[in-house]
């Protein structure tokens, strides 16, 4: 604040010389931190922030359990899901069904096969489900809606045009209940686990395609980008190196919270008799339509894959939650 | 001022902004003013008054429908002169950043959270000068030492938001230096930032134009600025230039009633204890067309009939120090002191007063 001296003294030497002795003695006097030698960015700063969060451990516990079970389940499986081995221990030869013992720790299923074998086999099935979908979903709707974003942002004619009628196509994909999409899309290719994979990530596309055309838009209106600009930046560019990283957040968040939702919309579609109909791949939901007829005899057989459907939801959607938490500026601590 | 052409000769330059079923707004209505280099000119005015839209004019970032630019701004470059309101955009995005700079007033908001600084200043060394990974690393941080950033090279790998703010402004104007432009814009580049902070921003801006030779065009509304940095200052009122005069002129005897008022409306530390600022009556919103008259009537205290003939044209003062837009000039009014020049605002004192 108050008036430099110096300018008149050293006039001759050259400020950036006089700035440099000047540098050099502030970063003395601030010490070097030296903790961090590196930026730590948003990303790591948002998992730190998670990592204090309980929410966000018991829903990262979940997921690493089940992706655990997931991958190494042939190994964790005590017997084949396939087995009739106890097939005369129950239904139609004695009028009962075996609950959870030593050799079967969940008990044995209307056929006389391990439950917990089937649970296990029927992880893998759900997670693939699950990231299958979601990757079809983030894939095809990153692509629509960055397009759509990107020749929103760059203006002109010939944008604004694509951006129309990319969105006008996402709308109408959007105005089909996500089940009814699914179970059409199921309906013309037959039932398989691809049928399924398909139709839960089709139903995805234009959320992911919305959510990133309507983060690029926002972006597009920052003060950085007309910064950019100013240094002759081309907008393409801007567009993509500028816009593009610091929308991928909520499509991101996004993505984790598909997870759920895709597990669940799995399970509705193996449910409704779209799904495998192959029975050496168990799928929770197929089984869950298979138990249904005997809801009334041994629920059980109904809520171990349905607690199986609700706890991984629950586990992803808690991830998921956090994760945006962790990333909105506005819950910042 | 020297003889020759000016760097950059803005004349009438005017831009409207046309809406659907709003009719048109014109947000600077026939501005000129020149820029010469080493020094620095001032465009002074309210909330409203067009400063910005002026800068954004000049830079080619309006957007591209609904906006009507006239007039011209003929900018000496070493090929030849060129008109910043006609060139193709290519030309001019290849201008923007190499001979045209600008510093935006929220240094946080004017940087991308995600990308390292490091990135951020080497995207335009790599644009405008074709340099490539270590080299453009090394000349980047040598820029961000040049304006007083202390441990570049980590600094490179910090993102925006782990700096002060002072330090994102200094980063962003080495960027706007990173290529000598001869042309800087600042557009209120201390607006954001707290008073310690705004004079040595003011100082290491000052220290740029005389070392470079940079002209550079200052946009504030603060008066203490002014009175530290610009050497010419261009009042505007209502998109047009109000009053025109180099820096001591202006504060010793402000001659257009706006001026004046903006000079009383100024705080003062040594005003008497409970004594109300004496503000400019009304607002902005509170003027009439310039072609029924002069705008600044409705608030200005020595209106006449006259004012509303048709709007007042630019006249040179009897000393010929002022140009100003007015048919009832404040003659050497005492309202304004001395005291506005010797606040503390004020940086660095002038030691020597070119003619």
């Amino acid at each position: 604040m108050p008036t430099t001296p110096s300018s008149q003294s050293d006039e001759k030497i050259p400020f950036h010389q006089r700035k440099a002795a000047k540098v050099d003695r502030l970063a003395e006097l601030m010490g070097d931190r030296g903790d961090d030698g590196h930026g730590a960015g948003i990303w790591r700063e948002a998992f730190a922030r998670m990592r204090r969060s309980p929410m966000a451990i018991t829903g990262a516990v979940i997921v690493a359990v089940f992706i655990v079970v997931a991958l190494f389940s042939p190994l964790i499986a005590p017997y084949s899901p396939t087995s009739q081995a106890w097939g005369n221990e129950v239904f139609p030869n004695r009028n009962e069904f075996v609950g959870p013992r030593g050799e079967n720790w969940l008990g044995l299923d209307h056929l006389g096969r391990d439950m917990f074998s089937r649970m296990v086999i029927g992880a893998r099935q759900t997670l693939m489900v699950g990231v299958v979908a979601t990757l079809v979903g983030f894939l095809f709707g990153a692509l629509l809606g960055g397009t759509a974003g990107a020749c929103s942002v760059l203006g002109g004619r010939w944008g604004r045009q694509v951006d129309n009628v990319v969105m006008r196509v996402i709308d109408m994909m959007l105005a089909l209940p996500t089940l009814l999409l699914a179970v059409t899309v199921a309906a013309l290719v037959g039932p398989s686990l691809t049928t399924v994979m398909l139709a839960v990530g089709i139903a995805q596309i234009p959320i992911f395609a919305r959510l990133l055309r309507g983060a690029m838009i926002s972006q597009g209106n920052r003060e950085y980008v007309l910064a950019a600009q100013a240094m002759g930046v081309r907008k393409r560019k801007i567009a993509l190196t500028h816009i593009l990283p610091n929308s991928m957040g909520p499509v991101i968040v996004q993505s984790t919270l598909t997870l759920a939702t895709a597990i669940i919309d799995a399970a509705a579609l193996s449910y409704l008799g779209l799904g495998n109909p192959d029975a050496n791949f168990p799928e929770w939901g197929t089984m869950l339509s298979e138990a249904q007829r005997f809801l009334s005899s041994a629920p059980s057989l109904a809520v171990y894959p349905a607690l199986g459907i609700i706890i991984t939801a629950l586990g992803f959607t808690l991830l998921g939650e956090s994760l945006r938490e962790a990333l909105d500026p506005k819950l910042r601590k | 001022m020297s003889s020759s052409t000016p760097l950059l000769a803005v004349d009438e330059l005017s831009v409207a902004f046309h809406r659907r079923g709003a009719g048109e707004t014109r947000a600077v209505d026939g501005v000129s003013f020149t820029l010469e280099e080493g020094r620095v000119t001032g465009l002074v005015g309210e909330s409203g008054c067009g400063k910005s839209v002026t800068s954004l004019a000049l830079m080619g970032l309006l957007p591209d429908r609904g906006v009507e630019v006239g007039g011209s701004a003929v900018m000496r470059l070493p090929e030849g002169e060129v008109d910043l309101l006609r060139l193709s955009r290519r030309r001019l995005r290849d201008l923007r950043g190499s001979q045209l700079a600008m510093i935006f007033q929220d240094p946080l908001s004017s940087l991308n959270p995600v990308v390292p600084i490091g990135r951020q200043v080497t995207e335009i060394l790599k644009r405008h000068r074709g340099m490539r990974g270590s080299a453009a690393r090394k000349e980047a941080a040598d820029l961000l030492y040049r304006v007083g950033i202390p441990d570049p090279t980590r600094r490179l790998n910090e993102y925006p938001h782990q700096l002060s703010g002072g330090m994102r402004q200094r980063a962003l104007i080495a960027m706007a230096v990173a290529c000598k432009p001869r042309l800087m814009i600042a557009d209120e580049p201390t607006t954001a930032l707290d008073v310690t902070i705004q004079a040595q921003i003011l100082e290491l801006l000052k220290d740029l134009v005389t070392e470079e030779g940079t002209a550079l065009l200052m946009i504030t509304h603060d008066l203490g600025v002014v009175a530290g940095l610009c050497d010419d200052i261009n009042v505007l009122y209502a998109g047009r230039a109000v009053e025109t005069a180099p820096r001591r002129p202006l504060f010793a005897d402000p001659t257009h009633p706006y001026t004046v008022g903006l000079l009383g409306s100024v705080p003062r530390l040594d005003a008497p204890r409970g004594e109300p600022l004496t503000p400019v009556r009304g607002s902005v919103n509170d003027n009439i067309a310039w072609t029924d008259g002069c705008a600044f009537a409705p608030r200005c205290d020595h209106y006449t009939m006259e004012c509303l003939q048709g709007p007042p044209p630019l006249v040179r003062t009897g000393d010929g120090t002022h140009i100003h837009r007015c048919v009832n000039p404040i003659d050497h009014a005492d309202v304004v002191d001395q005291t506005v020049l010797e606040s503390p605002a004020v940086v660095g004192e002038d030691e020597e007063e070119r003619e």
